[in-house]
């Protein structure tokens, strides 16, 4: 019984724990305060910029520690933060509005770790303070949308065409095309048939007439489905810049949800209302031929008008056609016009030529912008409490049209706070569909520091209480252990490093969990050694068949936890899985730690000799 | 140093009458609090809004809930977190708000008379969401009994993976009674803990089952209460030893680790106490109640059936 690894596991154990330190390297260094400049519309930024913002900053005489290019964007760091405030309006200044830039932290680790692509661990949102919101997407709105353009769509056609149709309307999710004959029903569905092949149609009839009952494919649903969730999470990323955040996530979870975290970020309330914010704008005709106090006290609004309340609580009738809506405006910007807030907005060209239609048709009438909202509630509903979707409309302004305009006018009627946000969202692009905030995580960057501070010395404390322990237990051996287990917190914080994969708290409690247990490897073997040695074999044979015996056991018992922690990674979220994650790297890097790196140890310290008793 | 000297020889199994006893007597208080008052669930399953605020000095939690009494929130429920001036409040969700609305209307109130507070931590979760998580809890501990149940049969012999889950199912009873007896906040951070415990209370049942195998093929014959006493009594330092380090990072983790995390650390310190003595009662209890014999390990002799076939 020899106990001597050969040369080329010493090797491996050297390398694993070389490969450890590596990647555990740039977590030890701390953060500067940095400002991070990127291109508005997403494009990379090169060298050039770099040496651009350096320019810039050192011209305002600010002193900068560092600033590089990462993923094409420029990062600047500073010693102070006194800088990076100063710095970020001078830069919005200088380098005008297709830049963002976000105040953030970069680590201070040296520029040779930088390029060879190191990383320190990303904290979670719970650890550096952030927030991170999950909504909704009104699916159903979605489809409502394309129903509705459907309607608007079918009624130019057949206009057209010269087919004289009783009415064409829109539910939820079917449209109804109503006919006079037959014949015209024929000639329709041929029509439509020609136009597009997303509806399915079925003929019907509705209050006697002949009718066409139009739905969508299933394939066809399923396709705007995707694309309202699409078209949402690049207006919300749109949204996400404007906000100016370093590192924003906005992903997709599940079949309508989408996630956003916006590290660092403070004002939830505020950001909530700019991400998750419906806000458009339809332009209309006002009717003046029906008196609006009349059709509020009969509840009614006149055929072809509808009954709106302005910011006062009165009320005002405007046509229903519409002029032009919210997503044919190109730009917007907030500013004063005649000592007012208004919202400055350009329209393209679709929506120019309407304009200019309506207003040399209408000069010295009115026309009213209506703001609309969808928001939600809750309500209680059979004893239960449920979530309640509903459109709040409601005009800002009615004025008279002095002139022919076109693709360019202005919007008054706001407060300069809802002029800014109005022109925000309009710039953004609209939802495809409304979205609703389901879930919210806010930590303020108080408590994430605090969280920091009490993990670590929950993690130290913990790592000493064993260490302490295992050594007056296990003496020598209780110090190979201790060196496996410090060796194993070493890897667990490389892989995390190298997987970016965030450390939050519950992951804390997954890495000190894995402290506790990682040592039970060792106890096992150490508890079979003496055993072994107890029965009268002689220590070089304890030791081998210590090792040997102990495996099965080993191995059995961190599968099943092994198990345990899948399950949870899979099912669980946010906080279930950052718990999962670190338990999981703990296990897997325990088993080779506790097992291959103490059984180096022992083999270099007893392997090959004689002894007559182990340090145990 | 030692703990045990030598290999001690305690009739761990002759006692097993007062053991599951005592089990079934704590199974039924904890199944009663779980039916009588319930899991005290956090806003991760009712839904609803959770906001702690940080006063700059000792804050009156009088003060505090006549002010959102008169904002509209006299539902709130208004509680010092960690220390007096940490104040946490919680909502049921509110009829006609959203979250957002609900979240800045409590701030209006708690800044009302001028206080500068700091808003430490916002969580809102909404109905839907709340259900949904439930649902995926219950799930995941569901998956996770099973397929453990499948590893271990798979690994032992069914009579022993009956006897596992039936440590794990006690374990696991025990920690969620202990939380409705108490009325602990029941959150995610908890439910973690449950699986964490289910993975602990399993990895100790595992290890004393393989030394109980190791043994029966070892010795074939001889009663299974004998060698399970055996089994038991010979990995008697290693289930105390990892109990005792397991608990001494927990207690680390309770003392130190903050008030959030400390449901979690309460979970898995109940748990592994409680997984540490039913690896050592319930699973080979069970498994003896299941008449587990050495046959029951051996691998089957293909030998003797081609020859019965033999015309």
């Amino acid at each position: 019984m020899q106990n001597r690894y050969p040369m080329w596991v010493n090797l491996l154990v050297a390398g694993v724990v070389l490969f450890g330190l590596l990647f555990a390297l740039p977590n030890i260094y701390g953060e500067d305060p940095a400002i991070q400049v990127a291109l508005q519309n997403g494009d990379p930024l090169n060298e050039a910029a770099v040496t651009r913002i350096e320019g810039i900053l050192q011209g305002e005489g600010l002193e900068i520690t560092d600033a590089f290019l990462e993923e094409g964007r420029v990062v600047v760091r500073f010693a102070e933060e006194e800088a990076q405030f100063r710095a970020k309006p001078k830069l919005e200044e200088t380098l005008g509005e297709e830049y963002i830039s976000a105040m953030t932290l970069a680590p201070r680790m040296p520029d040779w770790m930088r390029s060879l692509g190191l990383n320190p661990m990303s904290l979670g949102l719970d650890l550096r303070g952030g927030v991170h919101f999950l909504f909704e997407v009104d699916m159903e709105a979605a489809i409502a949308q394309v129903m509705q353009n459907y309607e608007r769509d079918f009624k130019t056609l057949l206009r057209e065409e010269k087919i004289r149709y009783r009415s064409v309307r829109s539910t939820d999710d079917k449209v109804y095309v109503v006919l006079r004959d037959e014949a015209d029903r024929d000639s329709a569905r041929r029509l439509i048939a020609a136009e597009t092949n997303e509806v399915q149609m079925l003929d019907t009839t509705v209050n006697g007439n002949p009718a066409i009952e139009l739905t969508m494919t299933d394939v066809q649903l399923r396709q705007r489905q995707d694309f309202a969730i699409e078209q949402n999470i690049t207006t919300l990323r749109n949204r996400v810049n404007e906000l100016g955040v370093a590192e924003p996530v906005v992903q997709r979870q599940g079949l309508d949800r989408v996630v956003v975290q916006l590290p660092g970020v403070q004002d939830s309330a505020q950001a909530i209302k700019i991400l998750g914010a419906t806000a458009t704008l339809s332009f209309h005709l006002v009717d003046e031929t029906n008196n609006p106090l009349e059709a509020e006290r009969s509840g009614r609004a006149p055929t072809g008008s509808r009954l709106y309340k302005n910011r006062n609580g009165q009320p005002v009738l405007l046509k229903r056609d519409v002029i032009v809506t919210g997503d044919q405006i190109t730009d917007a910007n907030a500013g004063f016009t005649e000592g007012q807030p208004a919202v400055f907005v350009d329209l393209g060209p679709k929506g120019a030529r309407r304009m200019l239609d309506t207003t040399r048709n209408n000069i010295d009438r009115g026309m009213g912008v209506v703001f609309i909202e969808q928001k939600r509630r809750t309500i209680e509903r059979g004893g239960e409490r449920v979530d309640e979707n509903y459109t709040d409309e409601r005009v800002i302004s009615v004025a008279t049209i002095r002139g022919v305009f076109s693709n360019s006018f202005q919007i008054t009627g706001l407060t300069s706070t809802e002029a800014r946000d109005l022109a925000l969202l309009l710039r953004a692009g609209s939802l495809a569909a409304p979205i609703y905030m389901v879930e919210e995580r806010t930590i303020g960057p108080s408590l994430g520091q605090e969280n920091i501070n009490q993990g670590r010395l929950a993690v130290g404390i913990g790592f000493l209480l064993v260490v302490v322990f295992m050594l007056f237990y296990y003496r020598l051996f209780g110090l190979f252990a201790n060196l496996a287990l410090l060796v194993n917190l070493v890897m667990i914080v490389a892989l995390l490093s190298l997987l970016q994969a965030s450390l939050t708290m519950p992951g804390i409690a997954g890495i000190v969990l894995t402290v506790g247990m990682a040592v039970d490897a060792n106890v096992l073997i150490f508890e079979r050694i003496r055993e072994e040695l107890r029965n009268g074999n002689t220590p070089q044979a304890a030791i081998h068949s210590g090792y040997e015996k102990a495996f099965s056991s080993i191995a059995d018992a961190n599968i099943t936890t092994l198990i345990a922690a899948l399950v949870l990674w899979t099912l669980g979220s946010g906080p279930v899985r950052g718990f999962a994650v670190t338990l999981s790297l703990g296990i897997m890097t325990s088993m080779f730690t506790a097992i291959v790196g103490t059984r180096a140890l022992v083999n270099l310290t007893y392997g090959g000799k004689s002894v007559d008793r182990l340090a145990i | 140093m030692q703990l045990i000297g030598k290999t001690t020889n305690i009739d761990f199994m002759g006692h097993r009458r007062l053991a599951v006893t005592v089990s079934i007597v704590l199974a039924i208080a904890s199944i009663a609090a779980l039916i009588v008052k319930g899991l005290a669930f956090g806003i991760d399953f009712t839904g609803g809004v959770l906001v702690e605020v940080g006063y700059p000095e000792d804050s009156d939690l009088v003060v505090v809930r006549s002010q959102l009494a008169d904002g509209g929130f006299d539902t709130a429920i208004v509680q010092h977190f960690g220390t007096s001036r940490d104040v946490l409040i919680r909502l049921m969700p509110i009829e006609g708000m959203d979250g957002n609305d609900v979240r800045e209307q409590i701030l209006q109130s708690l800044r009302s008379d001028g206080s500068d507070i700091d808003l430490r931590r916002v969580e809102f979760v909404g109905p839907q969401v709340g259900q949904e998580l439930t649902e995926t809890g219950a799930l995941a501990m569901l998956v996770a009994i099973i397929m453990i149940l499948i590893y271990v049969a798979l690994r032992f012999q069914w009579k022993f993976a009956v006897g596992a889950v039936a440590a794990l199912v006690h374990d696991v009873v025990i920690t969620l009674g202990f939380f409705a007896m108490l009325q602990f906040d029941f959150d995610l951070s908890v439910l973690a803990a449950i699986l964490a415990v289910i993975g602990y209370s399993l990895n100790d049942t595992i290890v004393v089952f393989d030394r109980i195998r190791e043994n029966m093929l070892k010795v074939r014959k001889g009663e299974p209460v004998d060698i399970m006493n055996l089994s038991i009594n010979q990995m008697l330092a290693r289930t105390l030893i990892t109990g005792l380090t397991t608990l001494l990072v927990l207690l680390a983790l309770f003392l130190l680790g903050g008030e959030v995390i400390r449901p979690f650390s309460i979970a898995l310190i109940v748990g592994v106490i409680v997984g540490t003595y039913s690896s050592i009662y319930v699973a080979s209890a069970t498994a003896l109640a299941l008449k587990i014999t050495v046959q029951d390990l051996l691998p089957p002799e293909k030998g003797e059936h081609e020859i019965d076939d033999l015309p």
